[in-house]
Formats: C-alpha cells, sequence, structure tokens
C-alpha cells in the first residue's frame, strides 16, 4: 500500500483533530434533529423504545382539523407578511443605497434594530402594543384576525429582506442607470428594465426568508396570539405540554422540510451567479 | 465641416466650494473627433457628464445645434455615450442591448430588427446578437456598447475613457478600428482620455484641462509642438524646461539665457508678448541630437552661432527601448538634461553608453517659447 502524502498546509480536513471536530459538531448539531425525525414513524405511544415502522401519525396528523387550521394560519400569515415585508424592505433598502438624507445613519442602524433584538422582547413589546396602545379588534372573520400577527410578523421580517436587497444593490453599477437614461429610458422605465432585474433574486431571497421567518416563529408569535388564532409552532407547542407524542415528531418533521428547503432555495438564488444572470431575460422585447 | 455642433457658453460646475469645470468656452464642430484631455480629476468628465445630462451646469449655458439643452434630461437629448464600464445590460442579449434605445424611442420591429443588425454589422459582431453579455471579451462587450449607442444614429457619440480597459495590443487595434468608425458613420465623437498617446492618435483636435480650466484647445500636432503654457508643454508628452530671460530679441532671431545652462539657446524667430519677463524655452527629448565627443569643438547645426545650442555632459542613465533609447545626461552645473535617440542601425547606440562624455545640440527652430 502506497503512504498517502503528509497534509499540505492549507488542507486542513485531512488532519485528525479537524476531523474530531467536525463530527463532534454534526453529532450535536443534526443528531437529535434525526432522532426526532426517525421517531415520527415509530409505532408507539411512547417515544422512547423503536416498536417498528408506521406511517400513522402523519395520518394521524392530517386529519387533526386545529392542527391543520393552525397549519393554514401558518400559512397565510406568512403569505401576507411576506408580500408586505418584501414592499417595504424593498423600498427601504432602495431609499438607502439612492439617497442621501440627514438622519441616513440613524435610519440604517435603526433598520438592524428588530435583527438584533431578543425576539423575547420584541414578544413583550408587541403585547403591549396591542393591548395599550393600537388594540387590534376583536371577533373579525378570518383572516382579518390574523391581523396583529401579520403586523408583528412584518416588523421583524422586513429588516431581513432590506439587508438582502441593499446587499445586492451594492454590486450594481450605476453606469447601468445613466446607460438606460442615456439610451432615452425615463425614470419609472430605468427602475423596471434595469434596476428591478438586478435586485430580483436579491427579492427572491428576501421573499423565502421572510417566510420561513415568519412560518416557524414561535415566541412573537406567542405573545400576539389569541385562543382563535392559533398558528403551527404555538399549536405544536401546546400538545407538547401533555405529552410528546410520534404525532408532536411527525409535526416537527413536517415544519423542519419545509424550512430546510425554503432556505435553501434562498441560499441558493442569493448565491448563484446564473440565477442573476438570467433574470428579466428578453425584457426589452 | 466647419459648423459648431456643440457649443459651452462660460460653463461653470461647482461641487460644493469646488469648481470642477470653471468658466470653460469651447465649440466643437460637425464631424471632429474631439478630445478631452487632461490628468484625473481635472473636470474632463464633469464637462462630458454635463453634455450627456447626468450633471447640469452651476452656470453657463450648453448649446448643442444651437438648442439651449442645459435643462433637457438624458433620455431627452440626441447625444449617447459609450461608458467607460461600458454597462452593458448583463440580463439582456447583444441584440436586446443594442435594441434597447429603440424599443424605448417605439421604433417599429422591422426597422428596429434591421438597424440593429447593421449596427451589430458595424462594429464586427455580426451573429453575436443571439449572445449573453457574460459569453462576452471586454473587446467585444465595448463593441456592444459602441453599437447600443450608434444605433439611436445620435448627433454627438460620447467615449468615457473608451481604451483604459483594454489591454496594448488591443487598444492599438481599436484606436485604428475607432478611426475608421468615425469616418464611415460621420458622427460628431468626444472622447475623454488622461492617456495623451490616445488623445494624440485618434483625435483631431484636443482640448487639454486642468483643474477645471481649459488650458489649450488645438490640434493634436499644434498641442505637441506649439504648447501654449508649461503645464501642456509637460503633460504632452516628455520636455525638457529652461527657465531664463530673453537676451535678445529681434524679429529675425532671439537668445534665451538661462541659469540652468552654460551656453546660450538661440532662436531662429521673434519673440511676440515676452515684455521682458521670465520665459522658458521648453525642448522635446527628440529634437536634441547626441554626438560623440571627439575633441573639444562643438559640433555646429548650421543654423545658429558658434556657441549656442551645444552643450557637452555625461550619460548618467539609459533607457532601451528598442526602437529608440532616452538618455539622461548630466551637463556642467548638475542639471540632466532628457534625451530621446532613434535606432537607425544595429549597433550605432554603442557609442552612447553609460558614463559616456557627449555632445548635446539642437537646432535653432527646436525651443518652444513659452510665456506661462
Amino acid at each position: 500500500m502506497s503512504k498517502r502524502a503528509p497534509p499540505d498546509p492549507l488542507e486542513y480536513l485531512r488532519r485528525w483533530q479537524m476531523q474530531a471536530w467536525l463530527a463532534a459538531v454534526a453529532i450535536f448539531l443534526y443528531a437529535p434533529l434525526i432522532a426526532l425525525m426517525a421517531f415520527s414513524f415509530n409505532d408507539s405511544r411512547r417515544n422512547i423504545v423503536w416498536k417498528g415502522f408506521t406511517l400513522k401519525y402523519y395520518d394521524k396528523l392530517f386529519n387533526d382539523s386545529a392542527l391543520l387550521e393552525a397549519f393554514g394560519n401558518s400559512l397565510t400569515i406568512a403569505a401576507v407578511s411576506t408580500v408586505l415585508s418584501l414592499i417595504l424592505g424593498a423600498s427601504a433598502a432602495l431609499v438607502l443605497w439612492r439617497f442621501r438624507f440627514p438622519g441616513k445613519t440613524a435610519l440604517d442602524g435603526a433598520l438592524a434594530l428588530p435583527i438584533v433584538v431578543p425576539e423575547i422582547c420584541m414578544g413583550v413589546a408587541m403585547l403591549v402594543f396591542f393591548a395599550r396602545v393600537m388594540p387590534w379588534p376583536q371577533g373579525l372573520a378570518w383572516p382579518l384576525n390574523l391581523g396583529a400577527i401579520i403586523i408583528a410578523h412584518v416588523s421583524f421580517s422586513f429588516p431581513f429582506v432590506a439587508v438582502v436587497v441593499r446587499a445586492r444593490m451594492a454590486s450594481f453599477n450605476r453606469e447601468m442607470e445613466e446607460a438606460a437614461r442615456d439610451l432615452g429610458a425615463g425614470e419609472f422605465r430605468t427602475i423596471r428594465d434595469v434596476i428591478l432585474p438586478h435586485m430580483a433574486p436579491s427579492l427572491v431571497a428576501g421573499a423565502l426568508l421572510a417566510f420561513t421567518l415568519s412560518l416557524d416563529d414561535f415566541v412573537i408569535t406567542f405573545f400576539t396570539a389569541g385562543p382563535d388564532t392559533v398558528t403551527f409552532p404555538v399549536k405544536v407547542y401546546s400538545m407538547v405540554r401533555f405529552s410528546v407524542t410520534p404525532e408532536v415528531n411527525a409535526a416537527s418533521t413536517v415544519l423542519i422540510v419545509l424550512t430546510v428547503l425554503l432556505t435553501a432555495a434562498a441560499l441558493k438564488l442569493q448565491g448563484d451567479p446564473a440565477a442573476t444572470a438570467g433574470h428579466g431575460a428578453g425584457d426589452a422585447k | 465641416m466647419s459648423k459648431p455642433i456643440i457649443t459651452f457658453e462660460n460653463v461653470t460646475k461647482r461641487f460644493g466650494k469646488l469648481a470642477a469645470v470653471d468658466n470653460v468656452s469651447l465649440t466643437v464642430e460637425e464631424g471632429e473627433f474631439f478630445a478631452l484631455l487632461g490628468p484625473s480629476g481635472c473636470g474632463k468628465t464633469t464637462l462630458l457628464r454635463m453634455l450627456a445630462g447626468f450633471e447640469t451646469p452651476t452656470e453657463g449655458r450648453i448649446l448643442i445645434d444651437g438648442q439651449d439643452i442645459s435643462n433637457v434630461p438624458p433620455n431627452k437629448r440626441p447625444v449617447n455615450m459609450v461608458f467607460q464600464s461600458y454597462a452593458v445590460f448583463p440580463h439582456m442579449t447583444v441584440a436586446d442591448n443594442v435594441a434597447y434605445g429603440l424599443v424605448v424611442d417605439k421604433v417599429g420591429k422591422a426597422e428596429r430588427d434591421r438597424r440593429v443588425e447593421e449596427a451589430l454589422e458595424l462594429v464586427q459582431l455580426g451573429g453575436y446578437g443571439g449572445r449573453k453579455p457574460d459569453q462576452l471579451s471586454g473587446g467585444q462587450r465595448q463593441r456592444v456598447a459602441l453599437a447600443r449607442a450608434l444605433v439611436k444614429r445620435p448627433r454627438v457619440l460620447l467615449l468615457d475613457e473608451p481604451l483604459s480597459a483594454l489591454d496594448a495590443k488591443l487598444r492599438e487595434q481599436m484606436r485604428t478600428e475607432l478611426c475608421t468608425l468615425q469616418e464611415k458613420v460621420g458622427i460628431t465623437f468626444i472622447m475623454v482620455t488622461h492617456d495623451q498617446d490616445e488623445a494624440l492618435a485618434l483625435a483631431t483636435r484636443c482640448a487639454v484641462m486642468s483643474k477645471g480650466l481649459l488650458q489649450q484647445v488645438a490640434s493634436p500636432n499644434d498641442l505637441y509642438e506649439f504648447p501654449n503654457s508649461r503645464f501642456v508643454a509637460d503633460f504632452i508628452g516628455s520636455v525638457n524646461l529652461f527657465e531664463g530671460v530673453l537676451a535678445v530679441d529681434e524679429p529675425s532671431h532671439a537668445v534665451i539665457r538661462s541659469p540652468d545652462l552654460p551656453v546660450d539657446i538661440f532662436l531662429d524667430h521673434g519673440v511676440t508678448g515676452a515684455r521682458g519677463g521670465t520665459v522658458w524655452a521648453a525642448i522635446r527629448p527628440e529634437k536634441i541630437e547626441l554626438h560623440k565627443k571627439e575633441g573639444d569643438t562643438p559640433p555646429n547645426l548650421g543654423d545658429c552661432p558658434q556657441g549656442t545650442n551645444a552643450i557637452a555632459g555625461v550619460i548618467k542613465h539609459e533607457a532601451y527601448l528598442g526602437g529608440s533609447s532616452t538618455y539622461e545626461v548630466e551637463i556642467a552645473g548638475g542639471r540632466r538634461i532628457k534625451v530621446q535617440r532613434s535606432n537607425l542601425t544595429r549597433w550605432d547606440q554603442e557609442d552612447f553608453k553609460l558614463g559616456e562624455t557627449v555632445w548635446l545640440c539642437w537646432h535653432a527652430c527646436s525651443p518652444a517659447v513659452l510665456l506661462s
């Protein structure tokens, strides 16, 4: 057997210390998740010993009307708050990118605040806000009764959209804008034909980010939700309070898979230059 | 050929307190290839951007075909620009890029397609219409930018540092092509550049700018041989400047006496407007001849009196450039003089090596006299 060459200075992954570290990270990070997913297929009420494979908890899950309603609420809130976050976030990013005005630095900082403020503080603040300052009317028909939660979700997810869009705009060549103007396009047309196509990947990434953030938010939702406006994570939490049944595992698995897929899509669109180049092709036609 | 197409009337542009362009008046005539030349920060780009409509003059007026366009937005001006970064739209194909200006102008599809094809043929990109900009080289992207601007048939084409991003070989080639292109389309070109070679090679007329002020407007030949100031003489090419006073000033000849030189500089023409103050003699390095020193009699080029326009010196620095060599020759008093010499045969540079003592001499018509 030929001996392998010793690792090069930058081949960190071929050193055993590094490999051990990576293994430890993988175990502590992913083993619980994998166990949780595996046990959602466990044929036993007690979630401790493996008794055999079953899909019955998924079946039960999809027949649980309360859980389905919560899931529907979550999707509605996520969809609406994503659209609103997108509009607010993209506009904020455009203003900060395009103009110089007094208080710009302050606005920039304030924009990052919802990202860094602890969620629990945001939750309490929202609770106080909707209880004292601006109570959301009770007893409205669905989906208007979700208004308070949607506002709360928009307030913590639009800064993420703004950050992503702004990062994208930093790479925009101002001469492109001038070129469009020079070739005869008005201000509005320039935004549509040149700036928006450049921004597009960040809008998609920002939307997916806002959607996932809203979908799996628990803390802030918990403080703003009423008895008839339960979301999926809040519902799962209430199920856990009785016992951790495989049904909870199944519900969590669904949420994890959904979140991972959306995040992966967001990252892909953010980082893939081909996706960037492809957007808005043939706009001139 | 002599119809003015663009007129700057006392145009000033201030950014805060700084005057980027300071009271510039300039006329560009139809069919010219005009170059705005100057070091970075001299205001040449600001002048071009005011013409394109991206900046508005603080004072003064800009006329195109006699119409004041100072407050016309960029999309309504009969000028088009080739940007320094080319600014080709990355999400559109080459054909869509070129067609963009026509689409915005609502030109019908049949005519649009015909004109796009024509424009692409013009810049030798026929058949590239379906490609995306990221499949093109830098030089090809520039051609797309050219076609995109020319397809709109502007009155004036503006070029912002058109050759700065290309490598040396390609730059040479694009120079020739830009000239040919301009002759073919007959559109007035205005180019901004900091590269004097580029301006001299391409332009029919150049404006040299410095610190927002127009220094001189002249043909490349006049700029080089008849600069009007030390700044222009020094900025265009390389030069030896000798400060001195006019010792003799007759209509037929003049003599400049400089403390830097042990001999007088003899001129075969009189100097107008000197009024007895300081003058400068500017002598280009290639206009100084090198002679091997054999004996103490200085060489005489036949058009100046004995004891003028010839000095002995020692070669202190030598740069062999292939076609020519440049030397720095130290004369008595320590002043170094730049000399350029064509390598006319394959051996004659052997005579001029580091440390050799040589004669420097020049014709009576070679120095240019500068009053500022």
